[in-house]
């Protein structure tokens, strides 16, 4: 019996290190996958609800992932999207339950986002690719990374648009006065859905400057 | 002429391969290619001889925009001392206009540039003459009064985002000064709409409303009272943006283009159809006081003339095929007077017509391409039979 016991995996070996940080960068759910593209433009006018709507989707894909993980042997292929969707609303009654318990005025001003976030394709992405062919571990280590990975890109874009838009950073004002006085203007611009469009293009065309091979070959 | 000659072939070696400068040779090459005919020949394949090359065409169209530029000048005087309620020499407005409008153009210009520049050096390619006309154009569709800055950061982000992420000139999607005018109508509303902002340092008891705000203000009210007659908007003595009153020197800009085949006749004949047309078309529903303004207004009003003769032209954004650019332009046309009579919020459709048209120019391109196909296989089948 005991030498059928195989040698188990470190709990952060190289594999699960790059499961977390994979999504921060080259395998970006946003920059580079491409998806979870709406509620990123809708969210991130201001600080706050990004960073709330981040904490949010962090939550549900890993908690998503771990438990369609541990019921991936028994789920039936064929209904296996409506067992996936089941749970992920249950996550994000929850979580939007949560929201409104504690903090209701960002609850109120992500209003439908936080529903939304079922249709976020990222967490049928990740349970879908991963979540439904690995162990419990390295499927909630995945889920946490892509939530990290969408998360990051969002609080970049709402930064910008705050400090930008409405010369705040968390609420706070952080542009001088003396910039007003000289004729400063808020760039409104910046508050309008099109700008965080353009300002996850930016972010991406860094990010593809810098890293050579996410680059086509034309 | 023979000395500059002489200190360009001098220095020359320096920024060509293995030089000191070589990383600048951009720089030079943009330099030496603007003060003389380049002496570069093609070697192989075939080519259709003509002295004209791209930096003569874009030279052309600014030469076409210095008679609508020198009547901005002397307007924003004009009207600077006419709302102060001052009679002055000639000179003294004129004197006063380039006060204004100089900042604003050398501000476009070393902003454009430099970025183009940076670009260039960058990527290793030549510098794009493009931004020649981009650079003029911006300063020509702004209100007088806008602040530098602003038009330091609407030029940034219509040349990094507007053109420099396509590839530079002649891959971009959206006309770069427009989507500069867009950017700063949209970011800075306070700067650039209203009646606050047409009149350089204006009196407060004076209106500085243009024709179109008060048109619009026709929506509600039973009439629309123009403080301006017909013929002053056509000549152009009217508060605006700067380079865009005068119907009249836009008009000699428009035969500049036309006779020098470098804008296309046929998007501007169809741009000024498709507005009379949709003039006349409200004309007759006529519902409310705007929708009785004579379609002909709409042609001298705001920005149609200048859009439509220096915007909607633009080789690289407009339609390629021939019939396109008839339906490109009447679209143009149609939408401008659309978005202007049924839209209070935007009182210039011109600005947006252009920009959505700019964005379908290659869809209308490729149907008519894909009809020519199409009629010319019908007319093969009956000898296949």
């Amino acid at each position: 019996m005991s030498t059928a016991k195989t040698e188990r995996e470190p709990m952060f070996s190289a594999k699960i290190k790059k499961l977390l940080l994979g999504p921060l960068n080259k395998d970006n759910p946003i920059t580079v996958q491409v998806l979870g593209i709406c509620s990123a433009l809708a969210v991130t006018v201001k600080l706050e609800p990004a960073f709330v709507m981040a904490l949010s989707v962090i939550a549900v894909t890993a908690i998503s992932n771990l438990s369609i993980s541990l019921l991936r042997n028994t789920i039936p292929p064929r209904i296996r999207i409506i067992v996936q969707l089941t749970v992920i609303a249950a996550l994000v009654i929850l979580v939007d339950q949560i929201l409104k318990a504690y903090v209701y005025d960002v609850s109120k001003q992500l209003s439908v986002f936080v529903g939304l976030i079922i249709t976020n394709c990222i967490i049928m992405g990740r349970l879908e690719a991963f979540a439904m062919a690995n162990k419990p571990w390295p499927s909630f280590v995945d889920g946490v990374g892509n939530g990290l990975g969408y998360g990051i890109i969002l609080i970049i874009v709402a930064f910008f648009r705050e400090l930008l838009g409405s010369g705040t950073v968390w609420g706070y004002h952080v542009m001088p006065k003396a910039f007003y006085e000289l004729g400063y203007v808020n760039n409104g611009l910046m508050i309008l859905p099109p700008m965080a469009l353009i300002v996850v293009g930016i972010i991406i065309w860094v990010q593809r400057a810098k890293n050579p091979d996410l680059q086509e070959e034309n | 002429m023979k000395a500059l000659r002489k200190q360009l072939d001098k220095i020359k070696p320096q920024f060509q391969k293995g030089g000191k400068f070589e990383k600048l040779h951009s720089t030079f090459d943009a330099f030496e290619t603007f003060l003389f005919v380049p002496d570069k020949t093609t070697s192989h394949g075939s080519h259709i001889r003509d002295s004209i090359d791209m930096k003569r065409t874009m030279s052309l169209v600014v030469i076409a925009m210095i008679p609508a530029l020198l009547f901005g000048i002397w307007n924003v005087g004009h009207q600077h001392f006419l709302s102060h309620g001052e009679t002055v020499a000639f000179w003294d407005k004129v004197l006063y206009g380039l006060w204004k409008v100089l900042p604003i153009i050398v501000v476009s210009y070393v902003t454009g540039l430099a970025i183009e520049f940076a670009f260039a050096q960058i990527r290793h390619h030549e510098v794009n003459e493009g931004f020649l006309v981009s650079g003029m154009l911006i300063p020509l569709v702004v209100p007088p009064d806008i602040p530098l800055w602003m038009v330091s950061v609407a030029t940034a982000f219509a040349v990094i985002i507007g053109k420099e992420v396509f590839g530079g000139t002649g891959m971009n999607i959206l006309n770069p000064a427009l989507t500069a005018r867009a950017f700063l109508f949209f970011a800075y509303p306070a700067q650039i709409s209203g009646d606050k902002v047409w009149i350089a340092e204006k009196a407060d008891a004076f209106s500085g409303a243009t024709p179109l705000a008060e048109a619009a203000a026709g929506i509600g009210a039973e009439t629309v009272n123009f403080t301006h007659s017909f013929m002053e908007m056509f000549i152009g003595t009217i508060p605006g943006s700067i380079g865009e009153t005068s119907t009249l020197a836009i008009l000699i800009g428009a035969i500049i283009l036309a006779f020098t085949g470098v804008g296309s006749l046929r998007i501007m004949v169809s741009v000024a159809l498709g507005g009379i047309f949709m003039g006349g078309l409200l004309n007759l529903a006529s519902v409310n006081a705007y929708m009785d303004v004579p379609f002909y207004y709409h042609l001298v009003m705001g920005g149609f003339a200048f859009g439509m003769v220096f915007m909607a032209t633009d080789p690289v954004t407009a339609s390629q095929t021939n019939k396109g650019k008839i339906i490109y332009g009447f679209l143009i046309g149609v939408m401008a007077v659309l978005i202007r009579v049924l839209n209070p919020a935007y009182p210039e459709g011109m600005m947006l017509a252009i920009l959505l048209m700019n964005v379908f120019a290659p869809l209308i391109d490729h149907y008519v391409v894909e009809a020519n196909i199409k009629r010319r296989l019908k007319r093969m089948k009956p000898a296949k039979a």
